[in-house]
């Protein structure tokens, strides 16, 4: 019975969130910074594990498939597409959900139990929009730059290997991640990564906007924000891979 | 003016408030006293139309607020300041910013005449120079209450709601802030409406006065009427403290 409450509930605060702002010159004022905090403060936990994962990809990939029959390109060519098709955009974004989703849930939710939204509302502002709007729009309009910044970066993250050991050559590697190259799988995760966002962000603001209670109430909401976007991406995930490449 | 008539409020099984009426004149400090519990928040949150009634009327000036649409409420509320319990000032700005933020969403002055409005208000609750660029969290609770005022007042409001002013603040800081209240009210013809328990605030500045007692208003009064009245809910809550207690036996 929960869900159906929480998703008409989630459906109607969207309703308030998803329309013109009040004053556009309030709203490209809080744009900026929610592009900054979002964004651009992403960016170093998006390269520390891009990098490393793309590292530890091709050495797996590498041990795990020592076969004279399979060519030696094709280290290269799984780590490639394993990047574009899933790490970049699905658990990138799983891992997102951790940090921007309690990000946004805990400012909301602090928000909410401080009645600085109470406060919003009495002076006759849509609360919802206010808060909520630019958060989402910066983080979908952020979210394809840090999947492209991803998926090059754990690119660079197994050439490093190539460089640094005996596991895989230079030259086998670059070949591998510019093999059967399809320019589609790039497009496919970036509107994942596009759905994703939205999630992350909506669901988040959702659970930190009917925070009630005190400071534990803040945390559990912030618990129940990451935990449910991470569902909800899993789920996504399943159904637009389903559409998209099958 | 405000008037509420016949009120009637229920969460569930638990009827809150029943057949509450009130007239809350302008120009004059209102105040709702009760003990915890009593419903004299949900009276307040319900005038304010944070809750919906289940029967009665709240007329703004002649406007119902039960009849109206939500734009239309949006729109009244742009004529209401209120003044929260923990000041409820936005962490992200700061004091200066803070009062500026209602002029910057409503009104169509420039940048220069809101900074000049904002620190007109800000002068006006005597706020030190020096705290203006400060963020909410560096000044003392009676600062925050200083700036959550000058916040209420920087539109010009016809309405000014205030939930349990002087919580948390000492006594001097308390007197200062019913007296900021009480001058405010009086100078810009205010419709106050004061949600208190505190008995000295009562006594500093109430000048009408509800009782709300388990959901029902029990007495209407001022503050010369308070002691000398023959309501025993009314004299619990009345000499609970012994301060009170003291004046009632000297006034034998």
């Amino acid at each position: 019975m929960n869900i159906f409450q929480d998703t008409g509930k989630y459906m109607l605060l969207m309703k308030r969130v998803l329309i013109f702002p009040d004053r556009w010159r309030m709203f490209f004022r809080q744009l900026p910074k929610e592009l900054e905090k979002l964004g651009l403060q992403s960016l170093p936990i998006v390269v520390i594990i891009s990098l490393f994962i793309g590292a530890i990809m091709t050495i797996q990939t590498k041990l795990n498939t020592e076969n004279p029959m399979l060519p030696t390109y094709s280290t290269g060519l799984v780590t490639r597409d394993t990047l574009l098709l899933e790490f970049s955009s699905t658990i990138l974004c799983l891992i997102l959900a951790g940090k921007i989703g309690s990000n946004i849930a805990s400012e909301i939710g602090t928000m909410r139990i401080t009645e600085q939204i109470d406060a919003l509302e009495i002076m006759g502002v849509n609360s919802a929009n206010y808060l909520i709007l630019p958060k989402i729009v910066a983080f979908v309009f952020m979210m394809p730059f840090l999947v492209i910044f991803s998926m090059g970066i754990g690119l660079v993250g197994g050439y490093l290997v190539g460089m640094f050991s005996d596991i895989i050559t230079t030259a086998d590697y670059l070949l591998g991640i510019q093999y059967a190259f399809i320019p589609y799988y790039v497009f496919y995760s970036l509107v994942k990564s596009l759905v994703f966002a939205f999630l992350i962000a909506s669901v988040a603001a959702y659970y930190g906007y009917y925070a009630y209670g005190g400071a534990l109430d803040v945390g559990k909401a912030s618990t129940n924000a990451v935990v449910n976007s991470s569902i909800l991406i899993l789920f996504f995930n399943l159904l637009i891979t389903n559409v998209m490449l099958n | 003016m405000i008037t509420v008539t016949n009120v009637d409020k229920t969460f569930g099984d638990n009827h809150v408030l029943k057949n509450v009426s009130a007239v809350f004149e302008a120009g004059k400090t209102n105040m709702i006293i009760g003990a915890s519990g009593s419903g004299k928040t949900v009276l307040m949150k319900s005038i304010i139309g944070l809750h919906r009634i289940d029967k009665g009327r709240i007329e703004y000036d002649g406007r119902n607020l039960p009849d109206m649409k939500m734009s239309d409420i949006r729109r009244l509320r742009r004529e209401v300041g209120m003044l929260f319990q923990g000041s409820a000032l936005f962490d992200s700005l700061n004091v200066l910013e803070n009062v500026i933020y209602p002029l910057e969403m409503f009104s169509r002055s420039t940048k220069e005449e809101m900074k000049e409005r904002a620190i007109t208000c800000l002068r006006r609750v005597n706020l030190p120079e020096n705290s203006y660029y400060l963020a909410p969290s560096e000044i003392s609770g009676g600062m925050q209450k200083r700036v959550a005022i000058a916040r209420a007042i920087a539109l010009q409001p016809k309405y000014l709601f205030c939930d349990e002013p002087n919580s948390g603040l000492d006594p001097k800081t308390s007197l200062i802030i019913d007296q900021l209240i009480s001058e405010i009210t009086q100078e810009f013809n205010i419709t106050t409406i004061i949600n208190s328990h505190d008995m000295n605030s009562v006594m500093e500045i109430g000048e009408h006065i509800i009782f709300i007692n388990k959901g029902e208003k029990a007495w209407e009064g001022n503050k010369n009427d308070i002691f000398h009245v023959d309501n025993e809910e009314l004299n619990n809550f009345v000499f609970a403290s012994n301060l009170y207690k003291m004046v009632k036996k000297a006034n034998q």
